[in-house]
């Protein structure tokens, strides 16, 4: 185990795409709903219980070593939207890229022929983690950051809000990421027995709507 | 509670001597030559089940409630099968109401509906308005076999006129031909974080869906639709899945408005 | 409203890590020369894109990334000047940070450089644009093997003395529209002087690349580079 791969894999500056998504946040801006610090913070927290869980625990199932393959199946059946199924196999394509230069593995480059267009996000994350010698909850983990991470930066660069509130949003969050990650994870202990029905599907009704919404957008600052 | 007139006919509601009903209602569908029968029919506690006037070869049953529920602490559950060819409609007679009941323990609600080849369902309930106080776990599980064919239109409300709604966690399982099509899970109020921010409902309290399962849609996938532009009176995506189905989700202010964005979706008639 | 995403893929795609040498194209192939294009806004990126398009499209298989900063109007604008078939052209979206798709994490700008060699075959150049930063802004080696940095005179003729990275390291350092000198009271020797003096033995071109003839120099660039490339070691 080696717990410094984590800082590495979570790093907002790690090589796989995420600076041009805004998690659902450029279109909340765009409708007004996220406008500040206590909108953003509300936003996030539903995110991190929402697309945050789903994908911490597709990501934990694939760190502890369950068929990858099986759990693109579930992730689809928990991406009602295509806009953020097409989403996730393009980030899962430029992690997948990124994480096979820095932990070389075998894994990866089987589920870089088994899906060359690219797998689901989180499934990649979680088998990246696998390889770098992390666990399931240290993939977890990564993926709960990463669900709020991104929309925070966002907004961050399209309200003008002040970095220092915004990351302290973020910090506000962290008992909440930790609370997910664990039930993430322990869900993700029971894959093996249960199958993957067994993992989290919150969804969040909003993000389904608003990503189609910013699909068909003309102007706008993110990929999605 | 079912807001339909319980005929002097119905079972009288039991007493449980602990807090909470158990009750099942079975529903069976089987094909005899051009039309549909209901060899199992049968409901207890406040399951009061009705056969309607069958439409062609569709057999159509109308679920009434003869007491509340689902109140706390009470063990509901719906099983549906169609076999197969046959062709069955499924509906309530009214809104179906989760309260607090006697206890503040949850109430379970599981519906298990089953298609097999060739067979179709409608699954077309009122509405679930959870009230105040209230505390429903609610599950819709659905396999289908790959020649079935669903529709499935499920509407939610969150707390009764002016009051906040009560605890409620869904969750929706469909699987066709042993393989997972959708999967969703929902938790709102009190206690359930982030639900009504903006990432999930924001201030809507009307949640509504269709979904549809057809094996033709795999060789004419619909586009991804758009409705509703004015958050005020709702708006909803149509989507294709992955797989030979459709999803409508929908947010409204209300069940008014929700039905309408619904109809404007797909009209189910 | 109809929206036009697909995902499921055709399964005929390979890809490698960020760090392809140019035998590592698909089939064994030679990849595309891939030659980036920076400079501050409205320098004329995008003017020069598409001279180099219709001067080398006739010779050359030429395809276009580029990185708008906002909507797609750079792609558009190539589309509307019809300097290439559409499919010869791709947007990618940048989060609002131009320079780190084309620096930083330049792995969507790979996925959009391999599409295009897929869906396209055999292709000679491919021109990577970034949207419009400032004078920091450089690609990176994973992305681009040359790059092209576009400053014109009427930004001020003070800017190759200023340098940085885009002045002083790319590969071809372009002055446009040097045909607005007299207007704007930009000293064109000194401009040359400064740029030389920052750049020693790297090549500047001082042109206007919309006038006729202009793109030339700039052409004859890439032609050259193409040349290195081909011969070059796989």
């Amino acid at each position: 185990m080696n717990r410094a791969a984590l800082l590495v894999l979570a790093d907002g500056r790690f090589p796989a795409g995420g600076h041009a998504h805004s998690g659902g946040a450029e279109e909340a801006v765009t409708a007004g709903r996220v406008r500040d610090v206590a909108s953003l913070e509300a936003f996030c927290r539903g995110r991190l219980h929402t697309a945050g869980l789903v994908a911490a625990g597709l990501a934990a199932a694939a760190a502890a070593g369950y068929d990858p393959l099986l759990l693109e199946e579930a992730a689809d059946a928990r991406t009602a939207a295509p806009a953020l199924r097409y989403t996730s196999r393009r980030l899962g394509r430029q992690l997948l890229r990124a994480a096979r230069a820095a932990w070389p593995c075998a894994a990866l480059d089987a589920l870089a022929t088994a899906r060359p267009r690219g797998a689901h996000q989180p499934v990649v994350l979680g088998l990246a983690a696998r390889c770098a010698g992390l666990t399931p909850l240290d993939a977890a983990h990564a993926a709960t950051y990463e669900s709020i991470g991104g929309p925070v930066t966002a907004a961050v660069r399209l309200l003008r809000l002040d970095p220092f509130d915004a990351t302290a949003v973020l910090a506000r969050l962290a008992p909440d990421m930790d609370h997910v990650a664990a039930e993430a994870a322990d869900a993700a202990q029971r894959v093996q027995a249960d199958g993957p029905a067994a993992l989290p599907a919150a969804s969040a009704p909003l993000l389904d709507i608003t990503a189609e919404q910013h699909a068909v957008r003309g102007a706008r600052l993110f990929a999605s | 509670m079912t807001l339909a007139a319980v005929p002097p006919s119905s079972p009288l509601p039991t007493v449980p001597t602990v807090p909470g009903v158990r009750a099942t209602a079975r529903i069976r569908a089987i094909r005899a030559g051009d039309t549909t029968v209901l060899p199992t029919l049968v409901g207890d506690g406040p399951f009061d089940l009705r056969r309607a006037r069958p439409h062609g070869s569709q057999a159509r049953v109308c679920i009434l409630a003869a007491m509340s529920a689902p109140l706390g602490g009470d063990r509901l559950r719906i099983d549906a099968t169609a076999k197969h060819g046959a062709d069955l409609h499924i509906t309530t007679a009214a809104a179906t109401i989760a309260l607090r009941g006697p206890t503040t323990a949850h109430a379970t609600y599981d519906v298990h509906l089953r298609l097999a080849e060739h067979a179709r369902l409608h699954w077309l309930p009122h509405p679930l308005i959870s009230a105040a106080r209230s505390n429903l776990r609610q599950s819709c599980t659905i396999d289908l076999a790959a020649t079935a064919r669903l529709v499935l239109r499920e509407e939610t409300v969150l707390g009764r006129a002016g009051e906040g709604p009560g605890r409620l966690s869904t969750r929706l399982t469909v699987r066709r031909d042993g393989r997972p099509l959708l999967e969703q899970q929902a938790t709102f109020g009190p206690g359930a974080p982030g639900w009504d921010g903006p990432a999930v409902l924001a201030d809507h309290r009307a949640i509504g869906q269709i979904l549809i399962v057809d094996p033709t849609l795999e060789h004419r996938p619909p586009h991804a639709r758009l409705l509703g532009d004015d958050p005020a009176t709702g708006q909803a995506v149509l989507t294709p899945l992955a797989g030979p189905a459709l999803l409508i989700t929908a947010l409204a202010p209300d069940t008014l408005r929700l039905r309408r964005l619904l109809d404007a979706a797909h009209p189910i008639g | 409203m109809h929206l036009h995403h697909s995902d499921t893929f055709p399964d005929s795609h390979v890809h490698g890590s960020g760090t392809s040498s140019a035998a590592e194209g698909s089939g064994g192939r030679r990849r595309a020369l891939r030659v980036g294009l920076g400079g501050p806004v409205g320098s004329g990126k995008t003017a020069t894109v598409a001279a180099l398009c219709r001067a080398l499209r006739e010779e050359l298989s030429i395809a276009v990334v580029t990185n708008d900063i906002y909507t797609r109007e750079d792609a558009e604008f190539l589309l509307r000047e019809a300097v290439l078939p559409a499919e010869r052209i791709t947007a990618v979206r940048t989060g609002a940070c131009p320079h780190t798709a084309i620096r930083d994490d330049i792995s969507a700008n790979l996925e959009a450089v391999e599409d295009l060699q897929d869906q396209l075959g055999t292709l000679d150049v491919i021109l990577i644009e970034s949207g419009g930063d400032n004078l920091t802004a450089t690609f990176s080696k994973g992305l681009a093997d040359a790059q092209i940095f576009v400053i014109d005179v009427a930004g001020g003729d003070d800017i190759p003395r200023k340098g940085g990275p885009g002045i002083t390291s790319s590969d071809l350092l372009v002055i446009n529209k040097t045909d607005l000198a007299p207007h704007v009271g930009a000293d064109l020797q000194a401009m040359a002087r400064d740029a030389e003096a920052q750049r020693g033995d790297l090549p500047t071109v001082l042109t206007a690349v919309k006038s006729p003839g202009g793109i030339s120099p700039v052409a004859d660039w890439i032609r050259e580079r193409l040349a290195a490339w081909t011969a070059g070691p796989a």
